[in-house]
């Protein structure tokens, strides 16, 4: 067995290395040997390969990404503590506390392994909030799957959610929202992104930067082994016998009560002062956190790599520098504070070792028993990494189908082609009732949820005394987007503003997970870069920054690419909790308001996809101006006690928010198609810009007059009505009435509910 | 080094429903004729020295005490040769 | 009125048994699974979670804990006892209550609103409760379902030490509905559901499970 170090590599310049079969091109291999004035050694090459990998370098998108942080206002973001760069984003929530939050994508590996995909997605992004300071507070999973009656759904979702559950529940961290969407494009394709979010106080946010020369690099948490390595035991080859191991897995396990340890043990040194600098390690492992911690702080580091704890011994050193096994972190101590750093580790059972130092060589070095292996500038490596102009071109595809005109379908229009639309349409798999998928999820641990799904937003507590409590929803409309990229980003922005302001919080800041097709793709390229200029747009205008966020490229099977699907999370800041709005409306005589304009908006819509299996027309444009404002009354309206209930408008319409708002409460409503409007635009176009209101009687003139005075329109459209059974052949029963349509509610609750344990088996045996 | 195997079941008259999850998949997977199915688990311990009667009188204790929970789990204790 | 809170690694609602505690009046006191000290509290509760990860079986490896060495003991003596959900497991574990814990009939981990029947309504944490009350409360678990051989089940049921029933849904498959048992005394009540995040308005669905906790401070100052 011959170890490739340095100096063997300087010696032997022309030895073949296989970097095609770690994914670099022939350039980037050329300018590898250009920086290091020689071949790299097989773990600088691997270093390189997975550092300059599009998953960890951004090298497609970088040049887009730029909007996010050059589209700012004049004098930057005030609330913005940490901007994009950082594990995550930090902003100021008031009362001298910081909330972090980011989403992040896991989804090729859920595909492969749903479980622990998910699973390992949860503790990755959870492990990134950590490293900022912050104590995770709650999780929400946006997650996208083929169709849900294909056989591979039937695999691939249930094993997601139970991974997720697994994972987070035992983690100890409430599961307060996410999305479940069911689209073709998907299949081969899921899409499972993670979104955690987390309080600190100012004073305690931390950086993930080596600072101070001759401060130690602590490696703790669980040991190293050969999770996730996959590719790079190409080069294993290249320096075992062949008796050397022959397979690595590609799929990373991962251990949550480990993770759960973990948490508590950082919590504890941080909040000790014993952490100069600190990094989670996801992706990329050793590799990814020794090169950034250097390239951020002094610039150089040395890392003795046999010292890393390992669960194999027969690691190499190459696959030790890639191994993504779980549930690790990176702190930078100084050497006064080490032993009340391991002390700590002992008390939480944390395995814990020194593996290097800072030094000022402005190089990372690693030897590996007395050998240098590594010996690289960590700046080369971390953060300048390869940056593409991808060619980008209109998909010729577009103008036939903004031609297609969804508005042109035929429409219900008879009551009972009304009442059996309301009903096919609720027992949609989109739109069905995601309860089999929830109730596998913990809400309550920690006690500060205060909503959670089917609610807009997730919202929690973060301060027990003071009430102050912060909201966040996802969301993504991908085939709005497909139709209309640029629009449809700053629409699924509008809508994530949007189910934040109608709880009652004040939208602050962004994060989001961009999903796309390959990079390759011109026309996927395209769509992409006008989905980030819609998303940077849209923050401009609205005056929330992005702090952070991820990007998944190579989502497709084949030449299908998945719906260009840019999810956008927004978070916002209550005051206090207390004052929220929920979704369910009250006693009788409330009354019910439509807020803003309602127009034949059918093109994306779930109506047209579920009653005609259409996508088509012209995207709905997004009125940003008309968000904000909705977005002010609809905050006021919470903070004055003017609201009882608050919905918004979105996937199928009015219908559907009606119907949520019905059987979240249990009780009948009355309601009726404004003037001047069909019906089935009324109840099923996807017009933005919308919310539903309930607002007591005794409120009712000061809301209407707020309304007025900022010029948002509100149309009277109904009242909460217990009584309507009797009046319509239902005694006894609660009703949903839209005009002559009469549904019981136990029949709406039946369509709502069925569907999920049809597709996916009963979650309780009776 | 001498090896010794502690089988873990569950009680018979214990529902097993993770057996029974298994059955299903052996029929969706095109598998017949297979009547039942029930999940147990495997310790191996590696001893430093020998099995004595001393050693497995431990082993036995631990099997009982630790390894299984007696309300709903039976055990069986080999030494491998 | 010092009631006591263990946390083992992984324990994951004791802040909020904590916070109850609190809101019922007493003085929530910590105790950390590596000292064998009690603290000299009037009672323990054993918070849900999954304790050293539910490896082996939930609560197989908790029971062996120091702070368990002085309280199993104690216990037995006549300290209250509280164990919730894994909590629950661990006090099956130690024996300080018959039957167990399994897997959920239905495999999936389950987080529901339960309604519950209290029966058993005099003992030190459950008397503040009706005979008979209705109360809802948040269940969340993978392996709640109580098993005991038919001896043992009848033995409970004809002694009165079921103390709470599940109704309408079974949620995890536990023979006769068994949400809770106690031990004769009353001292010791292990319980599936969460009364600890059925406290506050604002964060569960109902304030039906406060009364746990002011059972037992209203037991120790009567005593």
């Amino acid at each position: 067995m011959s170890l490739d170090t340095v100096a063997r590599a300087e010696s032997t310049p022309d030895v073949e290395q296989p970097y095609a079969d770690l994914g670099l091109k022939p350039d980037e291999y050329e300018r590898i040997r250009e920086i290091l004035g020689r071949r790299p050694t097989s773990s600088e090459l691997a270093m390189y390969s997975v550092m300059w990998s599009e998953h960890c370098s951004y090298k497609s998108s970088k040049v887009h990404l730029r909007q996010f942080g050059d589209k700012q206002p004049e004098g930057g973001w005030p609330q913005l503590m940490v901007g994009i760069g950082e594990n995550a984003g930090v902003v100021d929530v008031g009362d001298g506390w910081a909330v972090t939050f980011k989403v992040e994508s896991h989804n090729h590996p859920s595909y492969v392994e749903p479980y622990q995909g998910a699973a390992t997605g949860v503790g990755g992004i959870v492990r990134d909030i950590l490293s900022m300071g912050a104590r995770p507070l709650a999780v929400m999973d946006p997650l996208r799957f083929g169709p849900a009656d294909a056989p591979d759904t039937k695999r691939v979702l249930p094993g997601v959610v139970a991974g997720i559950g697994g994972y987070g529940n035992c983690l100890g961290l409430p599961n307060i929202g996410g999305e479940i969407v069911f689209d073709e494009t998907y299949a081969g394709n899921p899409l499972v992104n993670a979104l955690c979010v987390g309080a600190m106080k100012h004073e305690d946010v931390h950086l993930a930067s080596a600072k101070g020369v001759g401060n130690l690099v602590i490696l703790y948490g669980a040991r190293t082994g050969g999770d996730g390595i996959g590719g790079v035991s190409v080069l294993a080859s290249e320096t075992f016998d062949e008796d050397g191991p022959a397979k690595r897995p590609s799929v990373q396990v991962g251990d949550p009560f480990m993770e759960k340890l973990l948490i508590e043990c950082t919590l504890e040194v941080l909040h000790a002062g014993l952490v100069e600098g600190i990094q989670d390690l996801g992706g990329a492992g050793i590799s990814c956190a020794t090169s950034e911690l250097a390239s951020n702080g002094e610039g150089g580091m040395h890392v003795e790599l046999d010292r890393v704890l390992l669960r194999d011994p027969s690691l190499s050193p190459e696959e030790i520098l890639m191994s993504e096994s779980q549930e690790r972190m990176c702190a930078v101590v100084t050497p006064a504070n080490v032993d009340a750093f391991m002390d700590i580790c002992r008390k939480w059972e944390v395995e814990a070792v020194v593996i290097g130092e800072v030094t000022d060589t402005g190089r990372l070095t690693i030897d590996w028993h007395g050998e240098r292996v590594v010996d690289v500038p960590p700046r080369t490596v971390a953060h300048e990494g390869p940056v593409y102009h991808r060619p980008m071109e209109r998909p010729h595809d577009l103008d036939a189908l903004a031609a297609n005109d969804a508005n042109a379908l035929a429409r219900p229009r008879s009551p009972e082609e009304i009442r059996t639309t309301l009903l096919t349409m609720t027992g949609s798999p989109n739109l069905a009732a995601k309860g089999w998928v929830t109730s596998q999820y913990d809400r309550y641990v920690l006690g500060n949820t205060v909503l959670a799904q089917p609610e807009d937003s997730g919202m929690i507590r973060i301060d027990e005394e003071s009430g102050l409590g912060v909201a966040i929803s996802t969301d993504c409309n991908g085939r709005v987007v497909r139709l209309d990229p640029y629009n449809g980003a700053k629409l699924a922005l509008a809508e994530s503003y949007r189910n934040v302001a109608v709880t009652g919080a004040k939208p602050l800041a962004v994060t989001n997970c961009l999903n796309f097709g390959s990079p390759e793709d011109p026309e996927v390229m395209w769509t992409f870069a006008e989905a980030v200029r819609g998303l940077a747009d849209g923050c401009l205008e609205l005056g929330i920054p992005v702090t952070g966020g991820n990007v998944s490229f190579y989502n497709s099977t084949g030449d299908t690419a998945i719906l260009p699907t840019p999810v956008v999370g927004v978070l916002g800041v209550i005051d206090d909790v207390e004052r929220r709005t929920p979704m369910a409306w009250g006693p009788d005589g409330e009354i019910i308001y439509l807020l803003g304009d309602t127009g034949e908006d059918f093109a994306g819509s779930e109506w047209a996809h579920v009653m005609h299996g259409h996508l088509g027309g012209i995207a709905p444009q997004a009125d940003l101006a008309r968000e904000k404002l909705l977005g002010e009354v609809l905050i006021a309206g919470s903070r004055d006690g003017m609201l009882t209930a608050a919905h918004d408008v979105a996937d199928g319409g009015v219908a559907q928010t009606l119907a949520e708002m019905a059987l979240r409460s249990g009780i009948g409503a009355r309601t009726w198609t404004p003037d001047g409007l069909d019906t089935a635009v009324f109840l099923w176009s996807e017009s933005p810009g919308r919310a539903i209101v309930v607002v007591p009687r005794s409120e009712e003139l000061r809301f209407t007059s707020m309304c007025a005075a900022r010029r948002l329109p509100a149309y009277r459209i109904g009242a909460v009505d217990s009584g309507l059974g009797a009046d319509t052949g239902h005694e006894g029963q609660q009703v949903l009435q839209i005009d002559d349509v009469v549904v019981s509610l136990d029949e709406l609750r039946s369509a709502h509910e069925q569907t999920f344990p049809n597709y996916f088996g009963p979650a309780l045996t009776k | 080094m001498a090896r010794v195997v502690v089988d873990v079941m569950l009680k018979p008259e214990i529902l097993d429903p993770q057996g029974r999850a298994i059955v299903g998949a052996f029929g969706r997977l095109g598998v017949h004729g297979v009547a039942d199915v029930r999940q147990g688990k495997r310790f191996e311990i590696t001893l430093d020295g020998e099995p004595t009667d001393e050693v497995l009188a431990d082993l036995h204790r631990m099997a009982e005490e630790l390894l299984s929970n007696p309300v709903i789990e039976s055990y069986a204790l080999r030494v491998e040769q | 009125m010092r009631i006591g809170v263990v946390t083992f690694p992984g324990s994951l609602d004791d802040r909020d048994a904590a916070r109850a505690v609190r809101l019922a009046g007493g003085d929530a006191v910590s105790l950390w699974h590596g000292d064998d000290d009690l603290k000299s509290v009037d009672a323990v509760v054993i918070p849900g979670g999954f304790s050293y990860g539910d490896y082996l079986r939930c609560g197989a490896i908790a029971k062996f804990a120091p702070v368990m060495t002085r309280l199993i003991p104690a216990a037995q003596a006549g300290l209250p006892v509280l164990g919730i959900c894994n909590g629950f497991q661990i006090l099956c574990e130690s024996h300080l209550l018959p039957g167990a814990l399994t897997r959920n009939d239905h495999l999936h981990f389950v987080c529901r609103d339960q309604r519950l029947r209290m029966e058993r309504t005099d003992t030190f944490w459950t008397n503040s409760y009706a005979a008979d009350e209705e109360i809802v409360i948040p269940l969340k678990n993978g392996e709640g379902g109580y098993v005991a051989d038919e001896g043992t089940l009848d033995r409970l049921e004809g002694d009165g030490l079921v103390i709470a029933r599940y109704l309408e849904v079974n949620p995890n498959g536990s023979r006769r509905d068994i949400a809770g048992i106690s031990n004769p005394t009353g001292t010791i009540v292990g319980l599936m559901p969460h009364p600890e995040h059925a406290v506050e308005d604002l964060t569960g669905p109902t304030t039906d499970g406060l009364g746990f906790f002011t059972s037992a401070v209203r037991s120790l100052v009567k005593s």
